[in-house]
């Protein structure tokens, strides 16, 4: 199984990505440079979090127009999984990639905390290893989580099934005070048409074990395991 | 020529950074000052003549990169 970690300048959470990915799967990924026009075969592609490029002009907006990111949208076009966390989901919606935005949190300020989302589409091959309706506890740590798009566009993907989570209570309630950063419709993770592209604001990669204070994010990458062997 | 970008947030998007600096506005004792809204502005030089050409390159700058049309509007000022 090949799996790569996409590295841009700026990135810091590629090598907790790559840790996860390997003890999950054990494979090692591939890390590859933001400056590669050339990717090998790959099974599942993954943009990691972080600041790339400092968050210069708008948040992944260089980083969309990467060297790589042309190539990773050729192949995520032919069907390859794509996985954008947190930056990586700012980054892909910039591409074009995912539609809508990550602006800045309604409250300004960056929060680092765990964060309770639900699984609203339990059927990707990004989260299949969940229940429908599944609470999971997962940390955010983002400036930049605002989900917006135009309302049409919402109701287009949520009519599509396309939205992955939702920020939610303890008890899986969808309501304002569990929004963390003032997303539409408390959306945290969204899918492309083919829901072979994720972007997720929380940080899976963090909880792979109860040692590191949870083990929620374990299932989304044995999901994808699954789906690929 | 000179090219001169601002890129501001459309009606209707909170624009929260706005909100804040009508709050910290009001606390200076400005009072009367409402409605806020932040936005960016870019300069840049372009090897180019034709205003024409200039401003269609401009549009293309502002769409592909400058601006995210999603959220935000852009004006071209050329000089």
């Amino acid at each position: 199984m090949k799996i790569a970690v996409i590295v841009f300048p700026g990135s810091n959470c590629d090598r907790d990505m790559a840790v996860a990915v390997e003890a999950i799967s054990g494979h090692k990924p591939i890390m590859i440079w933001h400056r590669e026009t050339e990717l090998p075969k790959l099974d599942l592609a993954i943009l990691p979090g972080g600041f790339s490029y400092g968050d210069y002009l708008r948040s992944g907006a260089m980083a969309a127009h990467s060297p790589v990111m042309r190539e990773i949208k050729a192949r995520a076009d032919q069907g390859l999984p794509v996985l954008g966390i947190c930056n990586g989901f700012q980054i892909l919606t910039e591409a074009g990639m995912l539609p809508g935005v990550l602006m800045r949190n309604r409250g300004l300020k960056f929060i680092h905390r765990p964060v309770t989302t639900r699984v609203e589409n339990h059927q990707s091959v990004f989260t299949r290893g969940y229940q429908a309706g599944q609470v999971v506890t997962i940390p955010i740590a983002h400036a930049d989580g605002n989900y917006f798009a135009a309302a049409d566009v919402l109701d287009r993907i949520e009519g599509e099934g396309r939205v992955a989570f939702r920020y939610c209570d303890d008890t899986g309630a969808v309501t304002d005070e569990s929004n963390p950063n003032g997303s539409a419709r408390n959306i945290a993770g969204i899918l492309n048409e083919t829901k072979t592209v994720l972007g997720y604001m929380p940080h899976p990669e963090r909880v792979i074990e109860p040692l590191l204070g949870g083990s929620d994010g374990r299932a989304l990458f044995e999901s994808l395991i699954g789906a690929l062997s | 020529m000179k090219v001169k970008v601002h890129v501001t947030l459309k009606p209707g998007v909170l624009d929260p950074q706005g909100t804040a600096i009508g709050h910290a506005l009001g606390s200076l004792g400005f009072a009367g000052a409402s409605n806020v809204r932040q936005g960016k502005y870019i300069e840049l030089d372009l090897a180019e003549t034709d205003p024409k050409v200039a401003r269609e390159t401009a549009k293309a700058m502002c769409e592909k990169l400058l601006a995210n049309t999603v959220i935000e509007n852009y004006a071209i000022d050329l000089a």
